[in-house]
């Protein structure tokens, strides 16, 4: 048993490691609280633990003991339902909510990690046991953190899209950005405001797969949130007449964006915009088939 | 329905028509233009609902 402690050490550390390589604080402040920090990477100390028992266990004839992979696969799927059920019952306090879609990226994204740790930890202690050398074990859990986290790595507005200044305008009571009407504002003042204060920007995708994605209601109140997020938003509970809108323009497959920003800063706008993830479960490719890339004609 | 709208619901009218029927909603007749943007905005702050111009003399006041 002595001749494994080294073994199972070096995977658990290296696991452990990469969860918490993926566990940094960005923009988005989430999970950025202590407490939502020390749950993660508790788990993804116990996946880190289970990946590296796996080989030791198997060596020592104890095949019952890799069942356990199984069964931690299991439980890891109840992170996915823990995030997504903490994020949906803080979106009623949200000025401008996330969006089922882009909770579900994040409920995906945090139990995708956790097997990011198993894996690390079990290919860390095999290199380490088949070598005899932690080194090699060290090396090896650096480039598979790295690879994958390269692969699992969300593209971003900015890759699919184009995002330049669009100007607002009222036609009649409807408030327009460009040639998309958004949406009919009544009072003369939020009117007022909305030239004022108001910023838009048009986002144009750069081909028929980015528009499938950027026309996706998940999507758009993704968009929605981070500029919120970042900018800020006037807007208070009784005060919806300032909620930011994301909309389409059916001829083209542009996006419009209004918002009236704390901030009034066009530059940093389009930057937030451009730094919104596209959701996994809004990307679209039509143009993999015939049927799509004909109908692009 | 989470994120599709089909949740408005007109709460109250706002006219300078005197023409415009009372029916199922509560409707407040202003005496004039300055009167009913008065009246539209303290609804829409006390209902929580936005103010929409119908553009024929009469103010919707909306709930999304």
């Amino acid at each position: 048993m002595g001749g494994y402690v080294a073994v199972i050490l070096t995977g658990l550390v290296m696991g452990t490691i990469g969860r918490l390589y993926l566990l940094r604080v960005d923009y988005r402040q989430y999970p950025s609280y202590p407490q939502g920090y020390m749950v993660h990477l508790a788990l993804g100390f116990i996946a880190a633990f289970l990946g590296a028992v796996a080989i030791p266990a198997l060596l020592a004839e104890e095949y019952t003991a890799v069942t356990f992979l199984a069964l931690a696969a299991q439980q890891f799927r109840e992170i996915r339902d823990m995030e997504r059920e903490s994020l949906r019952n803080i979106e009623v306090t949200e000025l401008v909510p996330r969006g089922a879609a882009y909770i579900e990226d994040i409920a995906k994204a945090f139990e995708s990690r956790n097997y990011l740790a198993m894996l690390t930890a079990l290919i860390t202690s095999t290199v380490v046991e088949f070598s005899k050398n932690p080194v090699w074990g060290i090396l090896a859990g650096f480039t598979v953190i790295l690879l994958l986290s390269f692969f699992t790595k969300r593209k971003r507005l900015k890759d699919i899209a184009v995002v330049r200044p669009a100007e607002i305008f009222f036609n009649g009571s409807i408030l327009c950005i460009e040639n998309i009407q958004v949406m009919n504002v009544g009072h003369p003042d939020s009117r007022k405001i909305f030239l004022e204060q108001g910023l838009a920007v048009m986002i144009e995708p750069k081909d028929d797969n980015a528009r499938a994605s950027l026309s996706n209601i998940g999507q758009r109140q993704a968009i929605a949130h981070d500029v919120a997020a970042l900018l800020g938003v006037k807007r208070d509970v009784n005060e919806i007449d300032f909620t930011p809108l994301v909309r389409i323009d059916l001829k083209t497959g542009r996006v419009g964006l209004v918002i009236v920003p704390m901030e009034k800063d066009m530059e940093t706008l389009i930057e937030a915009v451009k730094m919104v993830p596209v959701l996994e479960s809004t990307r679209r490719k039509p143009l993999k088939s015939k049927a799509g890339r004909e109908a692009a004609d | 329905m989470e994120n599709i709208g089909l949740s408005e619901v007109i709460l109250a009218i706002v006219t300078v028509d005197g023409t415009q029927p009372a029916s199922g909603v509560p409707v407040f007749y202003a005496k004039d233009e300055e009167e009913r943007e008065k009246i539209a905005l303290n609804l829409a702050r006390i209902l929580s609902g936005m103010v929409h111009d119908l553009e024929n003399g009469t103010y919707v006041i909306v709930r999304h």
